[in-house]
């Protein structure tokens, strides 16, 4: 009898973890990972675009980011074009939303112009790099759907491997591989596949640092596109939590007057 | 010139205090006209340099800037064409409900890309090309109000400028060149030189909407034909009044598509008339599995005016039609290309803006504009021999 009591226990405890399906523990690890990034408030920093072609030519794009923590909905940043130095002082607002399409303007500092841009440019290159603008939004975790693969590792730290599967419209991919480190919960590569599901990019996430002994930000990023054999990567500087910046720092005042 | 000295002079002496970003581009240009000119001492061929340096200097956490901002262009003929210009020279300070923004600056209103009709405070700068993106510097004081509801942007704006128009040696120009010394207005002396505006702008889900309002100097002249009392000759003279202007101007973006209407109400010069511009923008991106973006844009423009106004350029009742290449390549390689015809007669004016970085600072843009079978009574007639193509190779620092 006490030992049936047991067995009982047992099962009602360990039905939940048998019964959790790949889907499941797919969304649980990333929702992990966004708990863990919840309350950063803001950053900005200073990130530089190399871009590189199939010869081996580069050339050098210098941004600035400033990103703002919305509750409930994504982020809203704003990137300032500081090279190449015909396109200084262009800027881009987003406003980034899981499912409903982001609210984006480009203000073009020539004319003094703010236009907003349409929201169905998911998949597009970003400034003539491997990057797409998807790549580059802030990771809700309504945006994908989840199924967890199985535990590898990769150069050496155990990872889970996760297949996201973007829910929203106008993506470049059906469906994108990530390795995730099991400590400390960060994303270490994504491989990208195409809307025909043949492999298109890699990307691999690289010198994690830790921030208020609490947020991993990798200072560099490397984007290959096995298609058309160019990459681009991105390297970060002068990352800075919590600078006092507001709603207000991400309105169109503000993009007007960035340089 | 001296004015430009002395600025460059206070700066440099600012400059062990502050730290000054520069920044800035200069480059040449070939303005090259198909047809063989049709008045005397016009050219077939203009070259010209351009040097447009930025000073700015940023501190208070970004709350407070100040930019400077000359402008020179140089040109081989036409002196007209040979100007300087302060595109900006102003000091901005940010607070979380407002904004101050006071000096020489330049303000774009507006949605839609074949005509810029809510978009009215500063003068065109119709010298540098007459397409009308080009814009003097405006002295103003802006007070912008940051709220919930939108932003409430003031204006009070002194000091008019008249628009320069291509003198004897220049194109695109009538037979008789439009005369810079006799302008004629409605008002005198301080009321003359004044306007204010306000305008109210907000962004809701998909809609950005802007409503505005103008009083003061009319930026546009119209152009009325005198004879010389001295000599007797016929004379162009431009016509400033002053009017009220209101101008709605709103967008919707959804999904591929931009909607965009402009509209006005002008009262003042003439009689009151209405003239608006809609249409749409749609994009297919990445076509052909490539990063190419192509747009298609379609635009009516209307004025109630109609075929008896007597200002340059009326669009009263025309289609705009065209085709945007983006390439999304490391160069930024752009296309457009378009063609804008008048629904009651035979003119068309096609227009194709191609540019390319052709070295990390390096950027080459050209642009052809093309008279078609321009009606006898257009206001556009006198431009029909004037097709030309441009091009200008600039350097970025």
């Amino acid at each position: 009898m006490k030992n049936l009591l047991l067995l009982a226990l047992l099962a009602l405890f360990a039905q939940p973890l048998l019964a959790l399906s790949p889907e499941q523990q797919g969304r649980d690890i990333f929702v992990a990972i966004d708990k863990r990034e919840n309350g950063f408030g803001d950053t900005r920093a200073d990130v530089k675009m190399i871009l590189k072609n199939r010869s081996g030519d580069e050339s050098l794009r210098l941004l600035e980011i400033k990103t703002l923590e919305v509750q409930n909905d994504g982020d809203k940043s704003l990137t300032l074009f500081d090279s190449p130095r015909d396109i200084k002082g262009t800027a881009l607002l987003s406003f980034t939303h899981a499912l409903t399409p982001d609210d984006q303007w480009l203000y073009l500092p020539a004319l003094k112009r703010v236009k907003r841009i349409a929201s169905a440019n998911k998949s597009g290159p970003f400034l003539g790099s491997e990057y797409a603008f998807e790549d580059l939004t802030s990771t809700e975790i309504e945006k994908y759907s989840y199924h967890y693969l199985r535990d590898e590792p990769l150069d050496g730290i155990d990872c889970f491997v996760v297949e996201l599967t973007p829910r929203y419209e106008h993506s470049g991919y059906t469906r994108q591989i990530t390795w995730v480190d099991k400590a400390r919960y960060v994303v270490l590569k994504t491989e990208y596949y195409d809307r025909k599901n043949a492999l298109l990019k890699t990307q691999t996430f690289s010198q994690y640092q830790q921030y208020l002994g609490q947020y991993w930000r990798p200072l560099d990023q490397l984007m290959v596109n096995h298609q058309n054999g160019k990459s681009t990567r991105l390297l970060s500087e002068n990352f800075q939590f919590r600078t006092g910046l507001t709603e207000r720092d991400f309105d169109q005042n503000a993009l007007k007057r960035s340089r | 010139m001296r004015i430009l000295l002395i600025i460059v002079c206070i700066l440099g002496a600012l400059k062990p205090a502050w730290a000054l970003e520069v920044s800035g581009y200069a480059g040449i240009e070939s303005l090259g006209f198909i047809h063989d000119a049709n008045y005397d001492n016009q050219h077939n061929h203009y070259l010209s340099g351009v040097i447009q340096p930025e000073i700015f200097h940023e501190w208070d956490d970004g709350r407070q800037n100040f930019a400077f901002v000359p402008f020179y262009r140089y040109s081989q003929h036409d002196s007209r064409r040979t100007h300087f210009d302060i595109r900006e020279l102003s000091w901005l300070k940010a607070a979380e409900t407002w904004e101050l923004r006071v000096g020489i600056r330049k303000v774009f209103w507006g949605v839609a890309e074949s005509q810029h009709l809510v978009d009215i405070v500063n003068q065109t700068d119709w010298v540098e090309n007459i397409d009308g993106e080009d814009k003097l510097g405006q002295p103003m004081i802006n007070l912008a109000l940051i709220r919930d509801w939108g932003t409430l942007d003031l204006f009070v704006l002194p000091g008019f400028r008249e628009r320069r128009f291509p003198g004897e040696e220049g194109r695109n120009r009538p037979p008789i060149p439009i005369s810079m010394d006799h302008a004629n207005f409605s008002k005198d002396g301080f009321e003359r030189q004044m306007a204010y505006a306000m305008r109210w702008s907000a962004s809701f889900n998909v809609w950005d909407i802007g409503l505005s309002h103008f009083y003061g100097t009319s930026r546009d002249p119209l152009i009325l034909l005198e004879f010389d009392p001295a000599t007797g000759k016929p004379r162009l003279i431009q016509r400033y009044d002053t009017i009220n202007q209101t101008g709605l101007d709103v967008q919707m973006t959804e999904g591929n598509w931009l909607w965009k209407l402009e509209a006005i109400v002008r009262s003042g010069q003439r009689n009151t008339y209405f003239a608006g511009t809609g249409g749409f923008e749609y994009t297919f991106f990445g076509v052909f599995d490539t990063g190419l973006d192509l747009g298609l844009l379609a635009e009516y423009l209307y004025d109630s005016r109609g075929r008896t106004n007597r200002s340059l350029f009326a669009f009263e009742d025309d289609f705009l039609v065209a085709l945007r290449f983006g390439f999304n390549d490391a160069q930024s390689t752009e296309i457009l290309a378009g063609v804008l015809f008048d629904r009651n007669s035979s003119t068309k004016f096609y227009s194709i803006e191609a540019s390319r970085r052709i070295a990390a600072n390096w950027k080459l843009s050209v642009e052809a504009r093309l008279f078609g079978q321009v009606a006898n009574d257009d206001q556009a007639f006198f431009l029909k021999d004037d097709d030309h193509i441009r091009a200008e190779l600039t350097f970025h620092f």
